[in-house]
């Protein structure tokens, strides 16, 4: 099964749950309604043309043009991307990849983070890997076992990979600038 | 040494027990077991057979704080790790030395500016002997660091009073700077003076 008609069973299975694919991109991908995200998952994972039994990564990206001057170029509004890698063991060779549009804040207020359910009842190793996101680009997974801090310590304040986030001045009594 | 000449056997030597002291604790810096990131691979280097730490008596790597005399800070020290780092070097027991080693230990290295999670120097977090620099440093860069701890060890007064002797790289050897960069305050002075000689005249 390629990759576009892996694009085309999901839109016929799941219809508005995809919002959009792009199967002519180098890493084709499909762009899933957050809260239908873990029935897409479980599709991918369990039906047999799909078998995508392998989570890869997943990655959080802020997208955030903090200069002004370059803002007019960026070609993007302000928001964050989830973006799910996976693959698969029986099917050699076959990957393909998911994204969730989320906003930066929560209802756009500031300090809130953005949430998307957690996929680590489908793949366990996703348990991890919401970890860091959440540590280090502010997303929140809910109903994730263990919603803590992985990188950072369990003290730290703010999300580092922020386009603007700022640095501490000083962080228990250490000179941070 | 007149007074004591020829009153004793042959090969019996008369010294200031701080100079026994210095001479005995010099060659037995034992450093701690402790490698923060990729600097320790070269300190492991140091401590391997083609560089050989050991001939200058600081090979004796330990496991535990409590029986060290160095701690050799080798790689990146993010702030997770520096609540660690000092209470590893309390746990040590005096004299205790310290050579921050690496750019990143110096002043934060290739993460100065980015670096959310480093620590800008391991001296805002212990306080450093001595400063080797580098990406990582060579292992001569190390042992030369070594050498001039030994020189530190050598001048230093246990039993004796008074003031402290200005230290003498004497294994190592040592630039003697001219006189417009002798201290400090003459170094900024004269490259005050140079920049403002370089200045255009005016039209």
């Amino acid at each position: 099964m390629t990759l576009s008609e892996t694009i085309a069973l999901l839109q016929e299975t799941f219809g508005p749950a995809i919002s959009s694919a792009k199967p002519d991109a180098i890493d084709p991908f499909v762009i899933v309604v957050s809260h239908r995200l873990v029935e897409v998952c479980t599709f991918l994972r369990d039906d047999p043309r799909m078998r995508f039994d392998l989570l890869n990564n997943i990655s959080g990206v802020d997208y955030l043009e903090p200069d002004a001057k370059k803002l007019a170029k960026a070609g993007f509004d302000p928001h964050v991307e989830v973006v799910y890698h996976v693959s698969s063991f029986s099917r050699p060779r076959s990957r393909f990849t998911l994204k969730v549009m989320l906003p930066r804040w929560k209802g756009d207020v500031p300090g809130e983070l953005p949430e998307v359910p957690t996929v680590s009842g489908v793949w366990p190793t996703a348990d991890w890997h919401e970890r860091e996101v959440f540590d280090l680009v502010g997303v929140r997974f809910l109903g994730h076992p263990d919603p803590r801090r992985i990188l950072m310590s369990d003290d730290w304040v703010g999300h580092p990979l922020r386009k603007d986030y700022e640095f501490p001045l000083e962080y228990h009594d250490i000179r941070c600038r | 040494m007149p007074l004591l000449e020829h009153r004793f056997e042959d090969g019996f030597v008369v010294t200031s027990l701080d100079h026994a002291i210095n001479w005995g604790r010099q060659a037995s810096l034992w450093p701690m077991t402790f490698g923060l990131a990729c600097c320790a691979i070269e300190m492991m280097a140091v401590g391997g057979p083609r560089y050989d730490i050991d001939r200058f008596g600081a090979g004796a790597f330990r496991a535990t704080p409590r029986q060290a005399d160095l701690m050799i800070v080798a790689g990146t020290v993010n702030l997770k790790m520096a609540e660690r780092v000092r209470r590893l070097y309390d746990l040590m027991p005096e004299p205790k030395f310290v050579i921050a080693m690496g750019a990143c230990t110096c002043g934060g290295g290739p993460y100065y500016k980015y670096g959310y999670n480093v620590v800008k120097g391991v001296d805002l977090v212990v306080p450093v002997d001595v400063y080797v620099p580098g990406c990582p440093p060579r292992p001569e860069a190390l042992l030369e660091g070594l050498m001039r701890i030994q020189d530190k060890v050598k001048k230093m007064r246990t039993l004796a009073r008074g003031e402290a002797e200005p230290l003498v790289p004497a294994r190592t050897g040592s630039v003697k700077l001219p006189e417009e960069y002798s201290t400090p305050a003459a170094t900024f002075d004269y490259l005050k003076d140079t920049k403002e000689r370089a200045k255009p005249a005016k039209a």
